[in-house]
């Protein structure tokens, strides 16, 4: 592997990756993950939710450690801003999930990267969780990804780096299509 | 046209070939010249697909110069022209008397299985045993409709291009034409222009011009060596065989067919279809970049048509690159439209075709139903297919790129014949 890792110029392993590929081609069953977080309400707006397992390959995966991550709302909503609200963490998957995506394409492509910035920016109307006027949505009414890449590569080469990242991101895909969730309650076991 | 007699139902032909459309003619023709013996057999009459599962207004992609079979070249005046069906049918039939094949029409194969060393193929008018059997019975036997609509008002219309013939069958009322291949922005359009106003719903295609720097695209594709790339020169051979076909259509006033011309003429573009629900149809918010993609990868083809310009001896005799306007997409396309309650009636569902195998009794397809094969080459000793997108180079989508699988095959089975 070290010789692979020597002609990385983004530091992603695309070896493994393609490798991946080709083996998961072969055994789709192995392909079927599931990814978990759990959630505890801590007090007023403010929840932490934790990742730590999941589950692929065929079986129980788990990260390196657990990442816990606080939630709340900002000062003006009238809470104690103990977290990013969780609109924002939606903006931070997609953001981590494009950036991956253009660090990998641009691997595969042998494209250099100097350097990445996104600048993400998603307009609502709060109107709609307010309750105010049920014409307006609770979500987002549109998101905007801007990104400034400095890369050895032409312009459209690096259009091209980000068009691909979309077409393989999953955030991208969870955003820009509807996902059947389901919401239950079980009795506190 | 003869029936199997008593005697060849004992005996064993060399080889039979299922389906006389353009790709099972051609390899009769290369399986005669090799005298190599063997029968067509045909579920309807010769050329049946282009006869019984086209739109009226249908033309080829490829301009006519470019229609050829094994031996036999377009033979009329109008060589920039673009065949109608009623042309390419006769085209097809000239080419079965011209090469005699050896065509059993009315003869619909039930089901083909392996026996002992044999193919037994067993149609509603008696059964073959043959040594080799090519499987032509084409690529869009069956319109591929996406799982999206669990259920749907009895007052929509569903309809496949197999079904449609012109916008008259349709109700006067909006249309949602789903996919934006060459067979969805021809619908798309001719649909509109009948005064029924259409939505596109757009997801990954091909955008390509017709014409470029004064010429056919299809002559700079031939030239700059784009139609003869094969398996080896692409990434992911499954994706170049699944593409949408390219948004084009072969006119004499080489019409340019684009997103761009579709929204000029009052068409709506929304993104791929997802869901049907309740009546309402939710479109992907990714409209935008699957416009971005096909437009940097119509950049990239004219970058290598351009580069093999400047290299060509006659660079100076072709006019000058050009560039194209970006597909414009409005700011916030629609992602739901209540089908009902906005006046649409009819749902044409562009979404490609997929071939019939029900009748194929072998263990020969992988898991999403395709034949397993290794240019037209399959695993099971004897068994070849042909006339499948890019089965071995990108032209063999095409009816010209016919004669270099069929010559292909062909040699491999005869090859295979001699060394039993």
């Amino acid at each position: 592997m070290s010789e692979e890792t020597t002609t990385c110029k983004n530091g992603v392993n695309v070896a493994a990756l393609l490798e991946a590929r080709e083996a998961l081609t072969q055994a789709p069953e192995a392909a079927q993950f599931k990814w978990r977080a759990t959630c505890n309400w801590e007090d007023g707006t403010h929840a932490r939710s934790s990742v730590e397992g999941f589950f692929g390959l065929g079986e129980e995966q788990r990260h390196r450690s657990e990442f816990s991550f606080d939630s709340d709302h900002p000062e003006i909503f009238a809470s104690e801003d103990k977290g990013a609200t969780p609109v924002e963490y939606v903006l931070v998957g997609l953001a981590g999930c494009l950036t991956a995506g253009i660090a990998a394409v641009a691997e595969n492509r042998e494209i250099k990267l100097n350097s990445v910035k996104a600048t993400l920016e998603a307009g609502m109307d709060i109107q709609g969780i307010l309750g105010i006027d049920s014409d307006v949505r609770n979500g987002f009414d549109g998101v905007t990804v801007s990104y400034e890449i400095d890369a050895d590569a032409s312009k459209e080469d690096i259009e091209a780096l980000v068009a691909q990242s979309q077409k393989r991101s999953a955030v991208f895909d969870i955003l820009t299509n509807p996902t059947n969730v389901t919401v239950e309650v079980k009795q506190p076991g | 046209m003869t029936r199997p007699n008593s005697d060849q139902m004992a005996g064993t032909i060399d080889a039979v070939v299922i389906g006389a459309g353009h790709a099972g003619l051609a390899v009769s023709h290369c399986l005669t010249k090799r005298s190599i013996e063997h029968v067509v057999l045909e579920r309807g009459e010769v050329g049946n697909s282009w006869r019984h599962e086209r739109w009226d207004s249908l033309t080829l992609l490829t301009p006519n110069w470019q229609c050829r079979l094994p031996d036999f070249d377009y033979s009329g005046d109008d060589t920039d022209g673009f065949m109608t069906m009623p042309e390419v049918i006769d085209f097809i039939d000239d080419y079965a008397a011209f090469s005699e094949a050896p065509v059993h029409a009315q003869t619909n194969v039930t089901s083909l299985r392996h026996e002992s060393g044999c193919f037994r193929i067993t149609t509603d008018a008696g059964d073959w045993h043959a040594r080799n059997v090519v499987v032509a019975s084409g690529a869009c036997n069956l319109p591929v409709i996406p799982s999206v609509c669990d259920e749907l008002p009895d007052t929509l219309h569903i309809v496949t291009p197999h079904q449609y013939r012109n916008p008259g069958q349709l109700e006067e009322s909006k249309v949602l034409v789903v996919g934006a291949s060459a067979t969805g922005l021809q619908l798309a359009d001719e649909i509109h222009r009948s005064g029924r106003p259409v939505t596109i719903a757009v997801g990954e295609h091909v955008r390509m011009p017709r014409t470029y720097r004064g010429r056919d695209i299809q002559w700079w594709m031939h030239a700059a060596g784009v139609l003869d790339e094969g398996i080896e020169d692409v990434d992911d051979i499954n994706r170049a065989r699944n593409l949408p076909s390219p948004q084009l259509v072969g006119s004499r006033e080489q019409q340019i067919l684009d997103l761009n011309a579709m929204t000029a003429a009052g068409v709506k573009l929304v993104g791929r279809l997802m869901r049907i629900r309740d009546g309402v149809a939710q479109f992907s918010g990714a409209l935008k970049n699957v416009c971005a993609l096909a437009d940097l990868k119509m950049g990239r083809l004219l970058d290598t048509i351009d580069e093999w310009a400047e290299s060509s001896p006659d660079a100076k005799s072709f006019e000058p690159p050009e560039r194209f306007e970006r597909t414009r997409v409005e700011h916030s396309p629609r992602l739901s439209l209540h089908l009902l309650n906005e006046g649409y009636r009819t749902i044409l569902f562009a979404t490609g075709f997929r071939p019939d195998y029900s009748w194929l009794d072998l263990p020969v397809l992988d898991r999403k139903g395709r034949i397993r094969h290794d240019e037209g080459v399959v695993e099971l000793p004897g068994l070849y297919v042909i006339g499948l997108p890019f089965l071995r180079r990108r032209k063999s989508s095409f009816i010209h790129g016919t004669e270099d699988d069929a010559n292909y095959i062909t040699a491999h089975l005869e090859n295979a014949l001699a060394s039993r």
